[in-house]
């Protein structure tokens, strides 16, 4: 084991495979020119001794994606860096349309291999163009994958295996994780896509998170067991695919759950998970699923509007207290 | 002379206002006075300036990330950009957008913008705008070199030009796309961005974006044939001009030496050019530009003032300004 | 002027050819009711095609249109499994799942029609990426688009970065007129659409695109510059769109006279057929007129086999529905 923060960890992650693989590459708007947003790039090329595999790009969104799309389908790994969640849009038809369902449509001819990574969330009043958490929306493209690593370790297997993976694959990472610091283990290893993290075991209740909000979860989980509630902390890690089974199973274990995440409440992914739970596991509950979520505005830049988007542990504990009322 | 002693004033103090604005700006970000996002116009104060001298209050502009100086030569009160800034509730975006989404639609500036080429398409619709409600404004554009990479500027400049509507696409060429230089063979094809005004079938004009009077003067050709209507009356200005600072504040330039880039800046600053020029030409002495030095040093610290003494948003406004 | 074989000038004709012979049976086919969906078709564009892909070798890459079939024949793609895909059968190129807007055929570089209008420049343009840059072979990509799909905003983008890397991309505009329905003068903010090259320091070619000979000699130009590393090409190839945007599109927006006059003035067939029998540029001798109906009989004879194999396949089993979405 080793401390890294997330970037070097994720860094790792990248040079390995690029080292492995030569069709893996990296392209990205300022990727040379200042390592890209927050630096997740500086010095990959020469790390990996193939400078030419490290791409600066224009700033044209659809020629990035678009272009990543048709190499992907002959024959490339692209990692692809939209510097913020927010430069997505731009590029949504060459999301939605071509890389999702090129192989489907052409009945199996099509391969599209590729990374997108978009850092994203709140960190301090980069304003509504800069933050959104736009998860959700991807969830509901058949032919997508989406991740949400949750820490340095978490991030580099799930880097390696979404390099690695056949499919188009949206990475979000939150703006805060960047920092972020904490074990990764020394030797290879992959965490596969669709099967949860329990990030603490627990009897009384089930929260369940993904991504940045898997530790502020952790540190409500921490509050409520001094007061003598234990709570069961799952990450998804990936959400499409995404874990049923571990959510359900100990659903039916604790009858009492806790949804959240930063992105907008309203039609957020913590819908999805609390339908399922409702369909399939509402004869276990003991109380009505609590879902947390930002709510339904743009995020505002006056940083005590901005606040109030936030998702903190304290919310999740609030919200477990909730839970536990009832 | 092309300008009245009032109107030479007035836009020195246009400029003058506009880089102290930004030096404060820079100031307080780097103490931490006011955070986030801040994109400042340094160097090249004399295309905002010299582009909106020719526009009339209810002309549109569509800015950029880099916005303060379109605003502030648009009209905007410098009161309530400063609170904007400082994410107050007396800002003119009610401090919910902030140095990177500054707008005043009052004097007809429809919003810095955190999408790089993302006002394009905005412009068209403002220009489409004016023209079915007969109002006889214009529009204009503001982008950067890295933003004319953007597909959205193809498919504007197509609309406007098809439609013959008059948008004028004002092109700030500073050599850089955030960190990458916009170099033939790197990121771009072409050195000069406006020679991309033959596939719309546009009139349009290279001037040095550090010399106010050219730029002035190549605006002034065009807004003449946007506001007459006839034709295809859209146009391209590229003004040549150089980002002495980095992409935003906080930004330590890895990608390039800062002194250099702040020497080329001194070298042939538009602030100092237009003061040589009104001094070779005996059209105002150094005194008038001192006067007005002064006058905008107080301003600013007014606004300063304004914005750190304003209050913050009332925590009810989270969800108002969503629907009308 | 290109002068080429007998031999490369029957070829020509033979790919044009079953082009219009199977669009005309797919045509009759989808107003009898027997083909569901939305089909667009490429007559009195055969030649453009039939040139461009001519100059390519199998390896090199095409991206198509939602006007596909063409491009997807002239690239050498399979005729009875093209025409199961457009009937939706299971021995279809995409296995039904495509249909004549997705049709593809990656095995002979066929990277897929686009129901997406302008969807195809940044595929093409990712595809000579990695040939060249990463790859590092001389293959060439050939992007398809009308005079519509050049007014999208992906065209800039993929166009500036062709260029500014040198990649071999070749922007192949078919400039049929009409953008859907409308006349493409009324959005469109050019006359010749290549104007738009020079904005990106890229050459330029106008062809006349009845004429397969001029439009394949463009074509060995761009594809030359491509494989030599000089990088992207546009040519523009003037054409006109006889039938209406997709089968049974009423054309309530131009007159029959008009279509009746522009189809039999751009009409590539006829324009071969006249030219060839006759002492021409474009290759020694001429080609008796027997010869050619020959060819004719026998690309229909062609089509009505692929029609048969069409309509012996079975749909694809319903369990199929989930098959090819993840690996």
């Amino acid at each position: 084991m080793s401390i890294k923060n997330y970037r070097d960890a994720t860094f790792d992650a990248m040079k390995e495979e690029m080292i492995r693989d030569g069709s893996v590459y990296a392209i990205a708007e300022d990727i040379n020119g200042n390592g890209g947003t927050h630096g997740r790039y500086s010095g990959l090329g020469e790390a990996i001794g193939d400078p030419g595999r490290v791409i600066d790009a224009p700033i044209s969104e659809a020629a990035i994606v678009g272009s990543a799309v048709g190499a992907a389908m002959s024959g490339l790994r692209p990692i692809v860096d939209l510097r913020f969640s927010n430069c997505i849009p731009c590029a949504m038809d060459e999301i939605v349309n071509q890389a999702a369902k090129s192989r489907y449509m052409f009945g199996g001819q099509a391969k599209v291999p590729m990374v997108i990574r978009a850092p994203d969330g709140i960190l301090k009043m980069q304003g509504a163009h800069h933050t959104d958490c736009l998860e959700a929306w991807f969830t509901h493209v058949p032919g997508l994958q989406v991740v949400v690593p949750s820490t340095p370790a978490e991030g580099k297997g799930l880097l390696k295996t979404a390099i690695r993976n056949d499919n188009p694959v949206l990475f979000f990472e939150h703006k805060k994780l960047m920092s972020m610091t904490g074990e990764v283990p020394d030797e290879e290893y992959l965490i596969p896509f669709g099967k949860a993290r329990i990030a603490r075991e627990g009897s009384d209740l089930t929260v369940v998170v993904y991504g940045i909000m898997a530790s502020r979860a952790l540190e409500a989980a921490e509050q409520l067991a001094q007061e003598g509630i234990s709570a069961e902390v799952i990450d998804l890690r990936t959400l499409s695919p995404w874990d049923k089974e571990t959510v359900l199973t100990s659903v039916r274990k604790t009858g009492r759950v806790v949804v959240a995440h930063e992105a907008v409440r309203q039609s957020g992914f913590g819908a999805e998970i609390s339908a399922t739970i409702a369909e399939e596991a509402f004869d276990a509950l003991k109380s009505p699923v609590v879902r947390i979520g930002a709510p339904f505005v743009p995020i505002p830049m006056a940083p005590n509007l901005e606040d109030l988007c936030r998702v903190l542990p304290e919310n999740i504990y609030e919200g477990a207290r909730a839970a536990m009322k009832r | 002379m092309l300008f009245t002693r009032e109107e030479l004033l007035t836009h020195y103090e246009t400029m003058v206002k506009i880089r102290k604005f930004d030096l404060e700006a820079k100031r307080a970000r780097e103490a931490n006075e006011i955070l986030g996002n801040v994109h400042v116009y340094v160097g090249e104060e004399a295309i905002a300036t010299g582009v909106c001298a020719n526009l009339e209050r209810r002309d549109s502009i569509e800015s950029t990330h880099r916005g303060h100086g379109h605003t502030i030569a648009k009209g905007a009160d410098i009161n309530a950009m400063m609170a904007e800034l400082y994410g107050k509730a007396t800002g003119c975006c009610h401090g919910k957008g902030g140095s990177q989404h500054i707008a005043d639609f009052s004097v007809g500036m429809l919003g810095a913008n955190g999408i790089v080429g993302g006002g394009y398409g905005p412009a068209v619709g403002a220009a489409l705008a004016a023209r079915i409600l007969k109002t006889g404004a214009i529009s204009v554009v503001f982008f950067g070199d890295g933003a004319a990479n953007r597909g959205t500027f193809h498919e504007a400049a197509n609309m406007a030009a098809a439609y013959r509507l008059p948008v004028i696409f004002v092109c700030e060429n500073n050599t850089w796309a955030c960190a990458t230089p916009s170099e033939v063979g790197h990121t771009q094809s072409v050195t000069e961005i406006s020679r991309r005004a033959v596939g719309y079938d546009m009139e349009s004009y290279i001037v040095n974006g550090n010399d106010f009077f050219a730029v002035y003067d190549g605006m002034r050709k065009l807004v003449k044939r946007a506001r007459s209507g006839e034709g295809n009356c859209c146009g391209i200005l590229e003004c040549q001009t150089w980002r002495p600072l980095g992409h935003v504040i906080g930004d330590t330039q890895p990608y390039r030496d800062p002194r250099e880039a702040w020497a080329r800046f001194c070298a042939d600053d538009c602030i100092a050019n237009y003061e040589r020029r009104c001094i070779a030409e005996g059209w105002l002495e150094s005194k008038d530009f001192e006067e007005i030095q002064q006058k905008v040093d107080r301003m600013i610290q007014e606004a300063k003032r304004f914005a750190v003494e304003s209050p913050y948003p009332d925590p009810s406004e989270l969800t108002t300004d969503l629907y009308d | 002027m290109i002068k080429v074989s007998k031999e490369q000038a029957l070829k020509f004709y033979q790919t044009m050819c079953l082009i219009r012979e199977f669009e005309t049976s797919v045509k009759h086919d989808f107003l009898n009711g027997e083909i569901p969906g939305f089909v667009h078709l490429y007559i009195g564009e055969e030649a453009v095609a039939t040139g461009i892909c001519a100059a390519l070798e199998d390896t090199d890459y095409i991206e198509s249109t939602h006007r596909g079939h063409g491009h997807c024949i002239a690239k050498g793609a399979d005729i009875d499994r093209m025409m199961a895909e457009i009937f939706g059968k299971e021995t279809g190129l995409c296995k039904g799942k495509g249909g004549s807007m997705h049709i593809a055929d990656f095995s002979v570089g066929m990277l897929g029609a686009n129901g997406v209008v302008g969807g195809g420049y940044n595929l093409a343009a990712g595809a000579a990426l990695a040939n060249k840059m990463i790859l590092k072979n001389d293959r060439v990509s050939v992007v398809f688009f009308g005079d519509g799909a050049s007014n999208r905003g992906t065209f800039h983008e993929a166009a500036n970065v062709s260029a500014a890397w040198k990649l071999p991309t070749i922007f192949v505009n078919e400039m049929n007129q009409w953008a859907s329905t409308t006349p493409y003068l009324t959005t469109t903010a050019v006359e010749n659409i290549s104007d738009r090259a020079k904005g990106y320091n890229m050459p330029a070619v106008i062809a006349d695109g009845k004429n397969v000979f001029e439009v394949y000699a463009a074509a060995v130009e761009a594809v030359q510059r491509a494989r030599a590393g000089e990088g992207p090409t546009f040519i523009e190839c003037k054409t006109f769109r006889v039938e209406g945007h997709f089968v049974g599109d009423p054309e309530l927006y131009r007159t029959r006279e008009y279509v009746k006059e522009n189809a039999e003035r751009n009409d590539p067939i006829a324009w071969f057929d006249r030219t060839m029998t006759q002492q021409n540029d474009y290759i020694d001798g001429t080609i008796p007129v027997q010869e050619l109906e020959a060819i004719r009989a026998s690309a229909r004879e062609r089509i009505a086999q692929a029609k048969k194999f069409a309509m012996d396949s079975r749909y694809p089993d319903p369990d199929q529905y989930i098959a090819d979405l993840y690996l």
